[in-house]
């Protein structure tokens, strides 16, 4: 793998751990198994082409998809707390509902039809080619775009930090932990569930709208396995960059997100691996980041444990000699 | 401050496994006044904590406090004036959370919660202060996740919190039967002394009969979803678990065996 392609493999991990920001507040802080993701990324890019397309600035229309992916969190939620349907399938039914709704977005493009599976936004100004413009003026060179986009990353890694130690995000937190405890202290657990859900897919909307600006274009299978690419990075960040703290854990999904990335182009680039064997290729590193950990804790326990029998063996052994010699 | 009036609660209405949790019970309880409540297991006591609390809704009969009709309040509205402790130690905190940031979730109980940062200096120094008064040295190690504590110190955590924000009320459902006699001991302790220091009404459900007759100022002791015994603050100060015993023979004309060679069995133990 050529440094290019290295740059490449950083700077979409940069945009998918966004999105991993997103699933982290669902999948780990409220212990929402989360499906909608799915869908909301593809809403996300859908909503931002289309405004693109009809000739919004990029900045408005990045923006637009951070409400888009709110309000399809927000149904899921509602689904779940009011609608009293089991977690997993409010985000299936979320996820296959806006399939359609997103094929509608794109259709509001075409003059003929309702509904449209792509947008190519090849000759449009987005965001990308706005911070490639921004990049040329100052400067920056090849590096200048990844330094956007960390930037765009770190904003959001702030903003959960902060938001998790907020009074509202305390009582999201303890909404994921403990039902029971957190209404006897008076906070709305429905309500918690509902925003908590809805800032996760607003997160992951933007990310999928970045990531249609990036490759410049917008595709209705796009979001296909997200969720998947989400929870890889948390595991394998967490795996190998702790989660002792809020601060560490959601620098730990960035880094997992970037690392996911660059893992998978180093395996495509090998030559043995096809593209079409990039979903066994995440399925098969899930599997190493959980069951290694065990291995390896196990396998230490082990050791240390041959290792104080053999001490106490010499102990008594030592002591029968003291004995002896008295 | 609190009126029960009238309530009535069935489950599994109209299977054969229908159970009358309440039969038309009313309960007046003064400011200031701390109740504990005994009865055998399915008595309705638990049943009759959560309509207060608003886990359960009655089937008729109303739940005032403050003179205000909380009936169809929702739990988690209602909790701005309600402070609990539960049986299970795990059930009272947040586990994954620390004793701080558990005590920042007590402290903005009655307050609207809001985007600023739950703990502040000055917060901390609040929470320092209440820990403090523990005395299991929680105040050094607020930054320790609540999960990492023995049942004994989060019992008495979960107690700190319910009190912290002075709620109207104090609900406690067998908060120390859980614990080892050492524990339960330490943890009946701090509640009297809580109570004691902030006058808070108190409602305390217990399986153990002298705990009802040591803490507290009234009593009362139910049966099949009735209160058969209410014996007030004068009354109480001279009663012994015989004379309860006694009581509850006379009203309910039942043989206790089991509960009588239980307490023998303690007794001679002893």
């Amino acid at each position: 793998m050529n440094i290019a392609a290295l740059l490449n493999s950083i700077e979409m991990g940069m945009i998918f751990a966004v999105m991993a920001l997103g699933v982290y507040i669902t999948f780990r802080v409220l212990n929402f198994p989360d499906l909608t993701v799915d869908g909301s990324f593809v809403t996300g890019a859908a909503v931002t082409a289309v405004l693109l397309v009809n000739g919004v600035s990029p900045i408005m229309s990045s923006l637009v998809s951070l409400i888009a992916g709110f309000i399809a969190g927000l149904c899921t939620g509602i689904l779940h707390t009011k609608g009293k349907i089991n977690p997993l399938l409010s985000g299936i039914l979320m996820m296959i509902a806006l399939y359609s709704i997103n094929l509608r977005i794109m259709g509001t493009t075409l003059d003929g039809d309702v509904s449209r599976p792509n947008i190519p936004l090849l000759n449009t100004d987005t965001l990308i080619t706005q911070f490639d413009a921004f990049v040329a003026n100052v400067g920056l060179g090849t590096y200048g775009l990844l330094i956007c986009l960390a930037l765009i990353t770190l904003f959001f890694k702030i903003f959960t930090d902060y938001f998790l130690k907020t009074e509202i995000g305390l009582a999201l937190r303890a909404t994921g932990d403990n039902q029971q405890m957190i209404r006897s202290f008076s906070a709305n657990t429905d309500g918690m569930i509902i925003l908590g859900v809805a800032i996760s897919n607003a997160f992951v909307a933007f990310s999928g709208s970045l990531l249609a600006q990036y490759h410049e274009f917008a595709d209705v299978n796009m979001g296909t396995g997200m969720i998947v690419v989400g929870l890889a990075s948390i595991i394998i960040g967490e795996t190998l960059f702790g989660k002792k703290t809020i601060f560490r854990t959601t620098l730990a999904v960035v880094f997992g997100a970037i690392l996911y990335r660059i893992i998978i182009s180093l395996a495509l680039s090998s030559g043995i691996l096809d593209a079409s064997d990039q979903k066994l290729i995440t399925a098969v590193l899930v599997i190493l980041a959980l069951v290694v950990p065990h291995m390896t804790e196990r396998y230490k326990v082990q050791k240390r444990n041959k290792l104080r029998q053999k001490e106490w063996m010499e102990e008594k052994l030592a002591k029968k000699g003291e004995k002896t010699i008295a | 401050m609190l009126e029960i009036n009238n309530v009535y609660k069935v489950f599994n209405e109209g299977t054969p496994d229908e159970k009358i949790a309440l039969n038309h019970i009313n309960l007046k309880l003064e400011k200031g006044e701390f109740l504990t409540i005994i009865g055998s297991n399915g008595a309705g006591k638990s049943t009759l904590m959560n309509l207060i609390s608003g886990v359960l809704q009655p089937e008729i009969g109303t739940v005032m406090i403050n003179g205000r009709d909380v009936t169809k309040m929702p739990e988690h509205k209602r909790a701005r004036f309600i402070g609990r402790v539960f049986q299970d130690p795990m059930s009272g905190t947040a586990p994954s959370l620390t004793i701080e940031e558990n005590l920042a979730l007590a402290f903005s109980r009655n307050k609207k919660r809001g985007f600023r940062l739950g703990i502040t200096r000055k917060r901390r120094e609040l929470f320092k202060e209440a820990l403090a008064f523990l005395n299991l040295g929680l105040e050094n190690r607020l930054q320790a996740k609540v999960g990492l504590l023995s049942g004994g110190e989060r019992q008495a955590l979960s107690l700190l919190m319910a009190t912290f924000t002075n709620p109207d009320i104090l609900l406690l459902d067998e908060h120390t039967a859980a614990l080892d006699p050492a524990r339960a001991e330490l943890v009946t302790e701090l509640t009297g002394e809580i109570v004691a220091k902030t006058g808070l009404t108190t409602i305390m459900v217990t399986h153990n009969m002298q705990q009802a007759i040591d803490l507290g100022n009234r009593l009362i002791m139910m049966d099949h979803g009735e209160i058969i015994l209410d014996i007030n603050k004068e009354d109480k100060k001279k009663l012994t678990v015989d004379q309860l015993l006694n009581e509850f023979h006379r009203i309910r004309g039942k043989q206790m065996v089991s509960d009588r060679e239980l307490l023998s069995s303690i007794a001679a133990a002893k």
